[in-house]
């Protein structure tokens, strides 16, 4: 907090560097590495294991006929993402909501959460592939299995975070159970909703990924690309959708920090721990 | 300075033999009588854990006394909490205007009784301000603000200054004071603070350490409106050495 307001005025400039600077000299150094592994220490019949970086770029990212599969299968991707993610976000919301109006509910629901969390992804693909197919559906539920329980989890503790105080408050005054809701409760959750969001927005693009790899029917998405470029030693394209799907992580988490920053941001003390 | 051995159950507030023991066994109050009329402030001071806040909150009716009874004007009750308790999400203005839009008051008179509740409090220019730019006293003034929009025949206060600062501290009092003045509400306040107690009241009852007893009661008869310098006169400091003797009797 004290270092942002010194961010204003003559240093503004000093801050920017240094906010900058660092990470452009971690990225030099690493593709420095890159360079050393590729032309220094693979021999040259084994260099499709790790192509130099100029070359990643000419071929994966330059070439459109390469580079357009790769945003065409990042956007069915990202499709199966958000409405994996919408789904958890509504079931999410509902199930956190009745399970801080009663601690009978809370108890009731807690460890089928726990053991949704707890199922590994691979155990399940046969019954998710059973029930059903091969196709988009599947990867959505995927991803709405994957997401689910951090939205649940951090819904219900922003919920149950409001202020005892405030509280009594609400009490003296006679407010009713939807008013509580709607102006104590509710808004004193945002926070850790937001947080909850921007776990479960990271884990549906790896569950979009992931249902990819096993339920590859239709509009196959980024996961299919990949195991495509892998079997077909087409290291170029192979690195140039991954880091793309990264970028696509890393998009998806900025967004919904900058929802939040938009939705909260005037009143709440965010922590990042950055400045 | 003598036991008031008043038995008239009138006043907006009264308790009557109020005791209250916890389901796990701790007994926190016994056997409490007071009233507390309009036009009285009333402060009880006590060593912490006494269970002055659960007096309060029997008095707010957020609890129900084991024994005996409480009777309390709640309808418009006036409650400051320890912390400033303030919507985080909602700007001054409309923090304050909070217990109104409980209590179903139309928008258009809502802004104007915060606006004067605002201004009696001296946060006029920061109604726009959210809770996270305001400082801990101004905090507190808010939350007073909330409060006084009600005009609330009773008037509870559970330690509210107990974390600012002592300079920001004796502002608030005079202020609080100042508000008894021309709010005339019946004034119960919570502190262990003696100078603070003495300060503010008409009567200040020394409570023991648990169970709470009432084990003292001072009449404060300084003439209102009272004025800073009266925390240097050589009388005030001799009622606080009386009510610190007898805090201290209660101690043991």
């Amino acid at each position: 907090m004290s270092s942002r307001s010194a961010t204003k005025g003559p240093g503004t400039v000093r801050s920017l560097s240094e906010r900058v600077l660092p990470p452009i000299f971690l990225g030099s150094g690493f593709i420095g590495i890159w360079y050393l592994i590729s032309y220094g220490i693979l021999e040259p019949r084994r260099r499709f294991l790790l192509r130099p970086p100029h070359e990643v770029l000419q071929v994966g990212f330059l070439d459109w006929d390469n580079f357009s599969p790769i945003l065409r299968a990042l956007w069915s991707s990202t499709k199966v993402a958000m409405i994996g993610l919408g789904i958890a976000i509504c079931i999410g919301f509902v199930l956190a909501t009745l399970m801080s109006q009663a601690k009978i509910v809370e108890r009731a629901i807690f460890p089928f959460a726990v053991t949704l969390q707890a199922i590994p992804i691979l155990a399940i693909v046969p019954l998710i592939s059973f029930w059903f197919g091969t196709g988009q559906t599947s990867r959505v539920v995927v991803c709405v299995i994957i997401s689910l329980f951090p939205i649940i989890m951090n819904t219900l503790f922003g919920l149950q975070s409001a202020d005892r105080g405030l509280h009594d408050l609400f009490t003296l005054h006679h407010a009713g159970r939807m008013t509580r809701m709607r102006k104590l409760m509710f808004p004193s959750a945002l926070p850790a909703v937001f947080a909850g969001l921007r776990i479960s927005a990271g884990l549906s693009v790896i569950g979009a990924i992931v249902g990819d790899f096993f339920f590859g029917k239709g509009d196959a998405g980024i996961g299919q690309l990949l195991r495509k470029h892998a079997s077909q030693l087409a290291g170029e394209e192979l690195l140039a959708a991954v880091l793309m799907s990264s970028a696509l992580g890393v998009t998806v988490f900025l967004f919904f920090g900058w929802i939040q920053e938009r939705a909260i941001g005037r009143w709440y003390e965010t922590t990042t721990g950055v400045d | 300075m003598q036991p008031d051995q008043k038995t008239s159950v009138t006043g907006s507030l009264a308790f009557e033999e109020t005791g209250m023991v916890f389901p796990d066994g701790t007994e926190a109050l016994q056997n409490i009588s007071f009233t507390v009329d309009k036009g009285e402030f009333v402060t009880v001071v006590g060593p912490s854990g006494c269970g002055k806040s659960t007096l309060l909150k029997i008095a707010s009716g957020l609890l129900e006394p084991s024994s005996g009874s409480v009777r309390a004007d709640r309808d418009q009750l006036g409650y400051v909490f320890q912390d400033a308790t303030l919507l985080d999400w909602r700007t001054v203005q409309d923090n304050v205007e909070l217990l109104a839009e409980l209590h179903g008051v139309g928008a258009q008179e809502r802004k104007q009784i915060a606006a004067e509740a605002i201004d009696l409090v001296g946060l006029s220019g920061f109604e726009s301000h959210y809770p996270k730019a305001l400082s801990g006293g101004m905090k507190m003034r808010a939350s007073l603000a909330r409060s006084l929009t009600l005009k609330p025949p009773v008037f509870l206060f559970d330690e509210p200054f107990s974390a600012v600062d002592e300079i920001t501290r004796e502002h608030l009092n005079d202020e609080t004071q100042r508000l008894f003045q021309t709010e005339e509400f019946a004034g119960l306040f919570i502190t262990h603070s003696i100078s603070e107690a003495v300060f503010l009241s008409t009567r200040v009852l020394v409570m023991s350490a648990r169970p709470g007893r009432i084990v003292a009661e001072f009449d404060i008869s300084f003439d209102y409106p009272r004025l800073p310098e009266l925390r240097f006169d050589p009388s005030f400091a001799e009622l606080c050495g009386q009510v610190s003797l007898k805090l201290r009797g209660s101690h043991s």
